[in-house]
């Protein structure tokens, strides 16, 4: 191993000695650029569905089926515009994909932050006590790992729907179904930051903050925690896209959202049905949406995940 | 010496070799104009610093460059045939068959998942068309060539079933396979403890001189260049310094950046009151040796530590042992240590690893609970006192790259204990005395805002030393400070410790290996050996003669600039 002595380093040109590392990162990256803004592009579009979409395509009153399968670029009966055509009841698919982001952007997002409050609390007592509670816990995770994460969201949906009355499963459907998914989510990030967090604990820098008499809870906020930025992000960047893809299959499944609460997944599974008879467009275009979703999160994950540690700024 | 035949070429001749990297920022020269040979039962020992290019020069030889680097200049030749412009297939062949190599860590440089036997006969197979047979019995001969004892026995086990030294033997045996012309050895006994390293330099002395073959080694430790080498190059910043006969360059070095990292290495047979830092350029005189005025020392004693044990649980899992219904497995970690420290003194503690120094560190810092015995600090017993003691202990650790959160600025890092302990009550106080903190181990206040990883080795330490005077304590716990670090970088925290304690009156218990580090700073030593304290006394007395049979088995196995062999 040879030790490289940093020798004077040469001055960095273009940026100015003000603007923050994060910053200067950003500015070098063209693809967290592209990445970003194609991300802001998506939230902006969930946020400003209503106003965006020319049809509230869930409601069956403002459907035309007459324009039923209408390629996309083309002019309905009432010289409604449909860019991306019309599925089989006449619904605009890009309308449905403004709408259908919406749920699945806020299904991903609620479902990954659940989890995380959920796996990093137990991972960093798991890792740092040890003992009974690590044995305890990671059996726990073992045993939920063995299962898919289908059926431990299905489980939890069925149970859900056992106590809640019946007028308001519709209500509760979202928060049901972020709670499945974060439930069946939370064991990787308990494992992971468990595993980081027993190297981690092994280090010098714990034992300098112990010698101080620092609390467990400041060694392992304060302390440890910081460390494990990196993982934890990778992970909850994959996640989301994994939550938004689980929900659609829960969904497709029937014991998702109601119809009357579209995601993205909704529409895929619609679309699925029609691809064979050459309406492709339902299908494809939802696609596209959800793939251009995940891949700009996952690349701007690991782009903060650099970006965040002072080692490679 | 080597056997020069004037008609033959030596075994290796490298001629104005040249690496460059090429980088983002343009080309960067790491050597240039290295020149050397080696002839046949030659060891040549290549010594310099971190980042010298003594393993970058291994590397070329064997055509092991990754991109970018590349041999930008000069040739390197294998008996007379150059080998530096081959690729693939043909450079295979080499490696192996006619250069064997032997790397510093013999616990990643063996694959786990394959018996010693496998290892060696698949080496011997792949390089000599020999049947399955032939080539175990030729394993069997190598092991028993370096030394394994029950060679039969030991061919089906695991690398894991081998200690350290033993590994490296088998490293030695799988070099060796082929019957290589040059064996290229990278920092070979560094992992190892003192005792099993004397043993694997004389076993590496010793095939080198019965084959007659070339050796090159490389290392920073030029007590084992000393022992082992004929010849001797020195390296600083990919140059070759000189290059000369063993005793020649250690004893009448031309080079004044030799002569001070000669004089840098502390020894185990005097005390010097400074060490001299290397740096290339300075010409002055290395000073006459002072020896220490000892009167700083109080009779006061300020930590007695008394009957100290520690038993480790080295038990499995709470579930599997109530299932399995397992007994608990103790380790007896430390047992029955006992010594006093003067204020004003350094204690030093020595022995090799897994002999519980560490541990016996650690119970004193307060950080590990004993499970019997009693650490008093200042009359008072550490695990009992209602007083608060944290303010006063402070501990420096081995690994400064491991010792400072990498997401913290150093501002941050050395603010901690002034904030925790309630030292300073406003952000002004905290940044002023951080400022102190840092001029004191001659930093700059500047650096407080950067990260660890923005500093070398040696001024990581430093920090580190700054993080623990900022709490002004009187006693610091040093875990192998030094041992992480180069020769001279060890040389300049050495120095800052001795200086900061004759400004301070600080009490130090140093932990360390290396005996000739203790030799330079203790006044009052003890040698623990499988957790228990073998000997203890006035560190002159003890290591000049040493009472304990171990104590002796240690001074005589250190490898020793001033050895003649």
């Amino acid at each position: 191993m040879s030790d490289v002595i940093p020798s004077p380093a040469p001055p960095r040109r273009g940026w100015r000695q003000s603007d923050s590392p994060v910053k200067r990162a950003f500015a070098r990256s063209r693809t967290v650029q592209v990445a970003s803004a194609v991300l802001l592009l998506i939230v902006l579009a969930t946020l400003f569905a209503p106003l965006l979409a020319w049809q509230n395509p869930f409601d069956s009153g403002a459907l035309e089926l007459n324009d039923a399968f209408l390629p996309p670029w083309s002019e309905g009966i009432n010289g409604a515009f449909y860019a991306l055509g019309a599925d089989d009841q006449g619904r605009d698919v890009a309308s449905a994909i403004l709408y259908g982001l919406r749920m699945s952007v806020l299904v991903g997002v609620s479902a990954v932050l659940l989890s995380l409050c959920i796996g990093i609390p137990l991972g960093l007592v798991a890792g740092y006590a040890g003992g009974w509670f690590d044995t305890l816990l990671m059996r726990v995770a073992d045993v939920q790992l063995t299962f898919p994460v289908i059926l431990v969201a299905m489980l939890i949906l069925g149970i859900v729907r056992g106590v809640v009355p019946e007028g308001v499963r519709e209500q509760v459907a979202v928060l049901v179904i972020i709670l499945a998914i974060a439930l069946s989510d939370w064991v990787q990030y308990a494992r992971t930051v468990r595993g980081a967090v027993m190297v981690e604990k092994q280090k010098d820098y714990v034992l300098a903050a112990q010698l101080i008499g620092r609390s467990r809870t400041a060694i392992l906020g304060r302390h440890i925690l910081p460390n494990l930025l990196a993982p934890i992000l990778v992970i909850a960047a994959i996640s989301f896209a994994h939550a938004i893809v689980a929900e659609s299959t829960l969904s497709y499944l029937g014991v998702g959202l109601p119809p009357t609460q579209p995601s993205l997944g909704t529409l895929i599974r619609i679309g699925q049905s029609f691809l064979f008879s050459g309406e492709w467009w339902i299908l494809l275009f939802p696609s596209l949406v959800l793939l251009a979703l995940a891949l700009s999160v996952n690349l701007v994950g690991d782009w903060l995940r650099d970006a965040l540690n002072p080692k490679l700024q | 010496m080597s056997s020069t035949d004037p008609t033959s070429p030596p075994v290796l001749r490298v001629r104005q070799l040249g690496v460059t990297f090429d980088t983002y920022r343009g080309p960067v020269q790491v050597l240039s104009d290295v020149n050397f040979e080696i002839a046949a039962g030659e060891i040549l020992g290549v010594v310099g610093e971190s980042g010298a290019g003594k393993s970058m020069t291994g590397a070329a030889v064997i055509g092991l460059i990754d991109p970018p680097g590349r041999i930008s200049s000069g040739t390197v030749e294998l008996a007379g045939e150059r080998i530096d412009q081959l690729q693939g297939e043909a450079l295979r062949r080499i490696r192996g068959r006619r250069i064997g190599s032997i790397f510093q860590d013999p616990l990643t440089s063996l694959n786990p998942v394959y018996t010693v036997g496998r290892h060696l006969v698949e080496t011997i197979r792949t390089h000599l068309p020999l049947t399955e047979a032939q080539a175990k019995a030729r394993a069997l001969e190598l092991l028993e060539e370096v030394e394994i004892p029950e060679p039969r026995v030991r061919f089906g086990q695991y690398p894991h079933q081998f200690s350290g030294g033993m590994r490296q033997r088998v490293a030695i045996a799988l070099a060796l396979c082929a019957e290589p012309q040059l064996i290229i050895a990278d920092e070979p006994t560094t992992a190892l403890d003192v005792s099993v390293q004397a043993q694997i330099i004389a076993l590496l002395r010793r095939v080198c001189r019965e084959r007659g073959a070339a050796a090159m080694l490389i290392t920073h430790d030029m007590g084992v260049i000393a022992e082992t080498a004929d010849r001797v190059m020195v390296m600083y910043q990919g140059r070759v310094l000189e290059t000369g006969p063993v005793r020649e360059v250690l004893d009448r070095p031309t080079e004044p950046y030799t002569r001070v990292l000669m004089a840098a290495i502390p020894s185990v047979h005097e005390r010097l009151e400074r060490l001299p830092v290397p740096e290339i350029g300075s010409s002055a005189p290395v000073e006459a040796a002072k020896v220490v005025p000892v009167a700083r020392a109080t009779r006061k004693t300020l930590v007695e530590v008394r009957d100290l044990g520690k038993e480790y649980d080295l038990s499995l899992g709470w579930l599997e042992r109530v299932v399995s219904r397992q007994p608990r497995k103790l380790l007896q970690a430390v047992d029955g240590v006992g010594f006093k420290i003067r204020q004003g003194s350094t204690f030093g503690l020595v022995g090799e690893s897994g002999s519980g120094k560490s541990t016996v560190a650690r119970m004193v810092a307060g950080l590990t609970v004993p499970t019997r015995g009693q650490v008093l600090f200042d009359g008072e017993d550490r695990f009992q006192t209602q007083a608060d003691l944290r303010r006063r202990i402070q501990m420096i650790f081995q690994d400064p790259y491991a010792s400072l959160n990498p997401r913290w600025t150093v501002e941050r890092l050395i603010a901690e204990p002034l904030e925790v302990l309630g030292l300073s009550q406003r952000p002004e106080e905290t940044a002023e005395r951080v400022a102190q903190a840092l001029r004191r181990v001659r930093m700059k206040p500047d650096d407080a805002r950067k990260y660890p990883h923005q500093f070398s080795g040696g001024q990581r330490q430093r920090i580190a030393i700054a993080r623990a005077l900022a709490s002004q304590p009187e006693f610091i716990i040093c875990d192998e400070p030094t041992s992480a670090l180069d020769v001279s970088v060890q040389a300049q925290v050495l120095n800052l410790m001795r200086d900061l304690q004759q400004e301070f009156g600080l009490t130090y218990l140093l932990i360390s290996h290396n005996l000739a580090v203790i030799r330079h700073m203790c006044d009052d030593i003890g040698v623990m050996q499988r957790g228990r304290l073998v000997e203890a006394g006035d560190a002159q007395e003890v290591l000049d003669a040493p009472q304990h049979e171990y104590t002796r088995v240690l001074m005589a196995a250190i490898p020793d600039i001033r050895h003649v062999h």
